[in-house]
């Protein structure tokens, strides 16, 4: 995490973008049924991403960012559904629809602090699942509904084939890794990382604790509101599960087991989940239960997460 | 020039008066000495003119500016700089990006001023040798030091210390006078100090507290020869 020398910014420079390279290799060899997953995998650590600059970096716990998540998927597929825009103004409306939502939930929720933010945060994403439910004549409510494959199209591109959708993702993931690696790099990450370790000392360093943490929120809530637009999008269903408290947890879990702030904890905590039960339901219907032992023992042996663990013993440099 | 004063500024707690109508001038480039017995409302006064404690009545001018009511960040930006009591700096950062931290709303994304600025000010209170460091890993000595770098590498016009020298050995307490002495002519500095002998060898003037109200203010040596100041301290009529 030092400061200044230009050695450890190119060094981890190197690592994300050799990593993205990486990923774009995997498409040429994965079998489908992984390739799939990936491309899942993806879209979903962009939505840990974004939580990952609240939580990680700011040190704000959230427990409702399936709000986000849901006001970016519902942003784009209600207007393809009843208005029948084309997808890129689509995903247009979703992250617009984000960064409103986020604008507004945290100049209320940032009134508070501590416990009472968590749970400020999750009452308002529990009365965004219960409106998603209330106006099921437009969302179909927990059933949701599906999204055409003549709308998944983007500069006549067919989102819907996996290898364009792989593409997809993978840019994506990509601008995300690169947002957060600016934010994180320039002294606007730096203060909310100083935030997070001392906000008394920060205010009174001169920083404007509120407009800081106010951004945090609404860069955060953009970011998933992109991922929960392209989720939509690109496996082409919406429904309300994604607005629900499961989908609020699911991103501090992962961020929690790669590495809270860290800029790729997101993504390996993201994989490790995806596989751990997708694997151990193969074995047996009592999968949580392999689940919840291999999360155990992570936080037991491992409490900064995986990446975090490795930055503690040896890649001091990683952001 | 007056760079800081109060009128009437007061500060209740409950129905506790910690700070009771206080009248204080601050003349720009003094080295003025706060001091007074334990809760006698030191703390609580410097902090309403940094901005932390708001205050319950009275007013604040600061650089020929009313910042009553400025919140605190804004008169951190207008020239003032701050040393909290309680050693509070950032433990798990690298003692570089503590200073950094202080100094970067001025120098913005430029790298180069910022580095250079932190080794000034690291070098000025003779830890420069640590700068990669946590700052966590620091002696309380050096962590002290390293909160005097931070408020100087802001180069504010007025520095408040709030007890600069507490817990530190007397080796470091001789380093830490030179280090003001060397200091007084380029800023203002308020200084809470319990240490009589740092008060004497550093201020040009003396202000003491007592019950939340002025009991004198003068020179050191006007301050040794106060009967009044010696009835507080000592508990003698």
């Amino acid at each position: 995490m030092s400061v200044f020398f230009g050695s450890d910014l190119r060094k981890s420079w190197t690592l994300h973008i050799g990593v993205i390279m990486l990923l774009f290799a995997l498409q040429f060899i994965l079998p489908a049924y992984h390739h799939g997953n990936l491309a899942r995998i993806m879209v979903l650590t962009c939505y840990a991403m974004g939580y990952n600059i609240l939580f990680g970096y700011t040190g704000l716990l959230s427990l409702g960012h399936a709000l986000f998540f849901a006001s970016g998927m519902y942003g784009m597929s209600l207007t393809v559904q009843h208005l029948g825009w084309s997808a890129g103004p689509a995903l247009l409306a979703g992250l617009v629809a984000g960064f409103a939502v986020a604008l507004a939930i945290g100049l209320l929720a940032l009134r508070t602090a501590g416990v009472a933010f968590m749970i400020v945060t999750l009452m308002f994403a529990q009365a965004g699942y219960l409106a998603a439910l209330y106006f099921g004549e437009y969302t179909r409510g927990d059933e949701g509904f599906v999204i055409q494959q003549s709308f998944r199209q983007l500069a006549g591109i067919n989102l819907a084939d996996p290898t364009n959708r792989y593409f997809a993702a993978l840019i994506l993931f990509a601008i995300c890794v690169f947002v957060s690696l600016r934010v994180v790099q320039a002294g606007f990450g730096r203060v909310l990382v100083a935030i997070r370790e001392n906000e008394e000392r920060t205010r009174m360093l001169g920083y404007d604790i509120h407009r800081h943490k106010l951004a945090a929120v609404v860069l955060s809530g953009t970011m998933s509101a992109a991922a929960g637009a392209a989720y939509g999008l690109l496996f082409g269903y919406a429904g309300a599960t994604f607005a629900s408290v499961q989908y609020s947890i699911f991103p501090l879990l992962w961020v929690l087991l790669g590495g809270a702030g860290t800029i790729l904890g997101p993504f390996v905590g993201t994989l490790f989940m995806f596989y751990l039960i997708d694997l151990s339901s193969g074995l047996t219907t009592a999968y949580m239960l392999i689940a919840g032992f291999a999360l155990v023992m992570l936080t037991l042996f491992a409490p900064q997460g995986l990446v975090g663990e490795l930055r503690r013993r040896a890649l001091r440099w990683l952001p | 020039m007056t760079l800081l004063s109060t009128r009437g500024l007061s500060r209740n707690f409950g129905g506790l008066k910690a700070v009771d109508n206080v009248d204080f001038d601050l003349p720009a480039g003094q080295v003025r000495a706060l001091i007074g017995p334990n809760g006698a409302g030191k703390t609580t006064f410097v902090g309403m003119l940094s901005g932390r404690i708001p205050a319950s009545a009275g007013s604040v001018r600061f650089d020929g500016q009313d910042v009553t009511t400025m919140p605190a960040h804004r008169r951190i930006r207008a020239g003032m700089a701050y040393t909290f009591q309680i050693t509070s700096v950032f433990s798990r950062l690298p003692v570089a990006e503590n200073v950094a931290l202080a100094l970067r709303w001025r120098t913005g994304d430029d790298a180069v001023a910022t580095e250079r600025q932190v080794a000034e000010a690291l070098e000025r209170v003779g830890i420069a040798d640590r700068a990669d460091q946590l700052a966590g890993d620091l002696s309380y000595g050096h962590q002290r030091l390293l909160e005097i770098a931070m408020g100087l590498s802001q180069q504010p016009r007025l520095l408040i210390l709030d007890e600069p020298t507490q817990g530190l050995a007397d080796s470091e307490i001789a380093d830490f006078v030179a280090l003001i002495r060397g200091l007084a002519g380029d800023m203002t500095i308020l200084l809470i100090e319990h240490n009589i002998n740092v008060v004497m060898q550093t201020a040009d003037a003396i202000t003491v507290l007592n019950f939340g109200s002025v009991l004198a203010s003068g020179t050191p040596s006007e301050i040794r020869n106060n009967a009044a100041v010696q009835a507080a301290y000592l508990g003698t009529g």
